[in-house]
């Protein structure tokens, strides 16, 4: 019996963790959608925004800082655009990829020169005593993580079926040449995907950050977006939204279980493992489409 | 114009072909005597370039055989193309880019070729004797097509016409008994259009090479088939020699609006 | 996205008679004599801290080109692979007494499997997906490798080797473990050069601009993709055994993070995917990148009446610098270093012919 309130405890702050990755692989499938791009800086970006809210607390609170590091990303989407994306456009998927790895690194050695490379703590006022529901602890931690994700996550699915943006960004990417005929706005619909994916980088940054410190590692656990993107299947939003749940779970009751056996540090590869599994044996991923080839 | 005697050396039958719910080609059937120029022919969206694609491995049937010289073509991947004799050309152009012309053609020696590893790292020997037989063939093939000089420069960089010019090189270098063209002289001038397919007719005449073509332009169809088939809508609608096809009603009305 | 890899032509007759060296085949033969002698004529630091992580390095940034510069497909874990070779080279020549020459093919065998078996999804996923297998493969190899019991154990595994030596040969001196990796890149290299100019080249290049086409010409996309696979981690690998035995004298897990996947990568951005030289190009060009900018922003310093920069600053500056420039080729020379010296060679050739 307390193997199985072990496991569901697990299972529970594996979830709500994985809401946190699914927040942040929708960022990516944003950025996707709108310019056919896979972001390799979103881990870079959300360092950044962690590592400015940090740095601009003292002078300003949270709310303050929170509001600076929205304005600070709007400047960081524009230069990124400047100097990555419209000098790179019509190139193939995979040079553009690379330039987002060179974004990345300027973002890194940007955000580290300007606030330092010690990690920092971002303590939100979150009591640290857990719930209690029977015999079951949750973590009042992870519960306000996941809410705040799951409030992303719902806002962002409404923003993809409900608004015009939303929509456009879903012709974008099944035609961008047809999208533009109908009058869609490339620049003005990239802008606001870029916009949304840096507030997701904001507040993946502030949760994470919360959770364990805001440290360089920070880049490399929004990285994980990646393999929940695969698992999820590119071009399904509810796919990648159960995969980010899945990766969680999975992290969490791997390391519970097998961790101690190994030596720990499960939830570092789970996703990467289980990602490969699905490029191997069903690259679509769970809800995804394989795509027809034209010649 | 007088086809060479003898008989079918492609066959078609029964081919389906789909795309989740859309059929691209129904029940199609047809057949390539050896040493003809059949053209293919139809409106927009017939299927004309999904039947190339089909032949060539690069979509599988949903129903149907093919076969080449009494081969299965149908159940054959695209790589065992150039292998069994069968070369092609793409509508929209699918030249290497970061290649030079040389370096192109050289590619359609693939098959022939067979240094592994071990024999190309090496290099003297194996390797490079191969090498210089089949850049030999492919300065050949250069000069007849009048890319000789340019055989250095990037491929992509080349005009329009002449990068076409430079697939058909490397369809040529394959050796084939069967080369397919997808719409090879789309977007040429009249001149190019003329000299593009003086090539072509050099080839199916004095080299026998059997050559299947899509083309649009109704007077390189009329000047050059032996056969006709035309497709509409997936389905094959009329097939026989030109004089035949011009009169077809079902051609013509297929055609309504167009040209 | 990469040059073409017809072989310079190493002497043309000129206008008036003779025979006319390019200039590209002089430069080969000044640097190749350099190198033969460069432990006499360079210092201990510059042998030790520049001249052989470029060569290593450089071999690997080769082994990565073959894979993502003329094949197109992108590698995130050319380092990992290093970290196989390194650790396998190690274990049999430390462990098992495999002479040195063999611990090295060893290294490299082994990290050949396991890139053959990364690329195995290759034919049904492409392009970025691909990235993702092999950045899950990055992550992973580092992750066993610091578990494995054998390894040592913990984020800093670390084995070290017992003293180098080659039949009588004791690799003592800077000078005998630079000769090693000397002849080493030197026979890859080669061997390299004549693979990427010949057919297989040519099939890897083929399936990088157009698969299809590629295809139907006969050329296997598995059978090129795994070859291609195979033959960057094997290049890795012997790099990594070369890290040990003659660098750092030992394999140790943490040099081999993502971080420096990314690093090989910028190399070949730089150096110019596609192109032999620019592999090596790009290695001393990264390479000398952190002493480029530790002296400017000494001078930078001095100049506003600073005080020394920090350890950390200089790094943070480092990826910056990085990141601009892998743009900056991107963008501007997508054939990197390797065209700017072409174009220089050529305009050379054009002023003494």
């Amino acid at each position: 019996m307390g193997d199985l309130i072990y496991a569901i405890e697990l299972l529970t702050t594996g979830v709500f963790t994985g809401l946190m990755y699914s927040m942040v692989a929708l960022g990516f499938v944003l950025i996707f959608k709108a310019s056919s791009v896979f972001n390799y800086a979103q881990g870079a970006m959300t360092l950044f925004a962690a590592l400015t809210v940090v740095g601009l607390m003292p002078h300003l609170g949270l709310a303050g800082s929170l509001l600076a590091t929205v304005a600070v990303m709007c400047v960081m989407a524009v230069v990124a655009e400047r100097i990555v994306f419209r000098p790179l456009m019509g190139a193939s998927q995979l040079t553009i990829f690379m330039g987002t790895v060179g974004f990345a690194s300027i973002l890194e050695g940007a955000a580290q020169i300007v606030w330092g490379t010690k990690p920092q703590g971002l303590k939100l006022d979150i009591p640290v005593e857990p719930l209690k529901f029977g015999e079951l602890l949750v973590s009042r931690q992870d519960l306000f993580a996941a809410a705040v994700a799951g409030v992303f996550v719902g806002a962002l699915v409404w923003f993809f079926r409900n608004t015009r943006t939303g929509l456009a960004l879903r012709a974008i990417a099944d035609d961008p040449a047809a999208a533009q005929v109908v009058g869609i706005k490339l620049r003005r619909v990239w802008a606001i995907a870029w916009a949304l994916a840096g507030a997701i980088a904001i507040a993946a940054g502030v949760l994470w950050g919360n959770r364990i410190g805001v440290h360089f590692a920070m880049s490399l656990i929004a990285l994980k977006a990646l393999p929940v993107l695969i698992i999820g299947g590119i071009d399904s939003v509810a796919g990648v939204i159960v995969a980010g749940m899945i990766v969680g779970a999975a992290e969490a009751l791997g390391e519970g279980f097998i961790g101690t056996y190994i030596g720990g540090g499960v939830q570092d590869v789970m996703a990467y493992i289980v990602a490969l599994l699905f490029l191997m044996f069903r690259p679509s991923g769970l809800f995804g489409q394989s795509t027809i080839l034209r010649v | 114009m007088t086809p060479q005697v003898a008989g079918p050396v492609l066959r078609a039958t029964g081919i389906h072909l789909s795309f989740g719910g859309v059929a691209a080609l129904s029940g199609v059937d047809f057949f390539v005597n050896s040493g003809e120029i059949l053209s293919i022919i139809g409106p927009n969206g017939a299927g004309k370039t999904s039947l190339l694609n089909v032949i060539s491995g690069v979509f599988r049937v949903s129903h149907g055989e093919i076969s080449f010289e009494g081969r299965d073509l149908a159940r054959s991947p695209a790589e065992d193309l150039a292998r069994m004799g069968i070369a092609r050309t793409f509508q929209n152009l699918a030249l290497f880019k970061g290649m030079t012309v040389e370096e192109n053609v050289l590619v359609g020696r693939h098959a022939l070729m067979s240094s592994g590893v071990l024999a190309c790292g090496a290099w003297w020997g194996k390797a490079s004797g191969e090498e210089a037989t089949h850049r030999a063939r492919v300065a050949e093939i250069l000069k007849f097509l009048g890319l000789w000089e340019l055989r250095h420069a990037r491929a992509d960089t080349l005009a329009y016409g002449l990068q076409k010019r430079v697939e058909l090189g490397r369809a040529m270098a394959v050796e084939p008994r069967l080369l397919l063209l997808d719409e090879p002289t789309a977007g040429m001038s009249h001149a190019e259009k003329s000299e593009f397919m003086s090539y072509v007719l050099d080839l199916n005449r004095t080299r026998r090479i059997t050559i299947i073509l899509i083309e649009h332009d109704m007077g390189v169809v009329m000047k050059m088939s032996d056969r006709i088939v035309v497709l509409d809508h997936g389905v094959k609608i009329a097939e026989g020699v030109p004089d035949e096809i011009v009169e077809n009603r079902d051609v013509i009305h297929a055609y309504l609006g167009e040209q | 996205m990469a040059s073409g890899s017809a072989p310079e032509s190493l002497a043309q007759p000129a206008q008036r008679g003779g025979v006319f060296l390019s200039t590209n085949v002089i430069a080969l033969g000044a640097i190749l004599i350099l190198a033969a002698v460069a432990p006499a004529v360079l210092s201990e630091y510059w042998l030790k801290a520049i001249l052989i992580p470029t060569l290593i390095f450089g071999l690997a940034a080769f082994g990565l080109n073959m894979v993502t510069g003329y094949a197109g497909l992108i590698s995130m874990g050319q380092a990992a692979f290093m970290a196989v070779g390194a650790f396998a080279a190690v274990i049999a020549y430390g462990r098992f007494g495999v002479p040195i020459p063999l611990a090295l093919l060893c290294g490299g065998a082994l990290s050949a499997l396991i890139g053959v078996i990364v690329g195995t999804p290759s034919l049904r996923i492409k392009g970025l997906y691909l990235m993702v297998a092999t950045l899950a493969a990055q992550f992973i190899i580092i992750w066993i490798l610091q578990r494995v019991p054998w390894t040592g154990t913990g984020s800093f595994a670390t084995l070290n080797t017992p003293p180098v030596r080659i039949a009588s040969w004791n690799l003592d001196t800077t000078a005998d473990r630079y000769y090693l990796v000397f002849s080493v890149v030197l026979l890859l290299t080669l061997f390299g050069y004549n693979l990427v100019t010949s057919r297989i080249g040519r099939a890897w290049m083929a399936l990088r601009d157009h698969d299809i086409a590629a295809s139907v010409m006969g050329i296997s996309m598995l059978r090129y993709k795994l070859l291609a696979f195979l033959m960057a981690a094997f290049y890795a690998g012997v790099a990594g055994g070369l890290v040990v035995f003659c660098w750092t004298g030992a394999a140790s897990v943490q040099e081999y993070e993502l971080e420096i996947s990314i690093e090989i990568l910028g190399m070949i951005i730089i150096g110019g995917l596609g192109s032999v030289l620019g592999s090596y190009l790009g290695a001393v060009f990264i390479l000398l990148l952190p002493i480029l900018i530790s002296f400017a922003m000494q001078q930078l310093t001095t100049l506003i009446g600073h005080s020394n920069v920090s350890a950390a600053v200089l790094a943070n500056a480092e990826h910056i610098v990085f990141g601009v420039l892998v743009l900056y080729f991107l963008v501007k020379e997508p054939h990197g270093l390797a065209r700017l010296w072409k174009r220089f060679a050529s305009w050379l050739d054009a002023k003494r012919g």
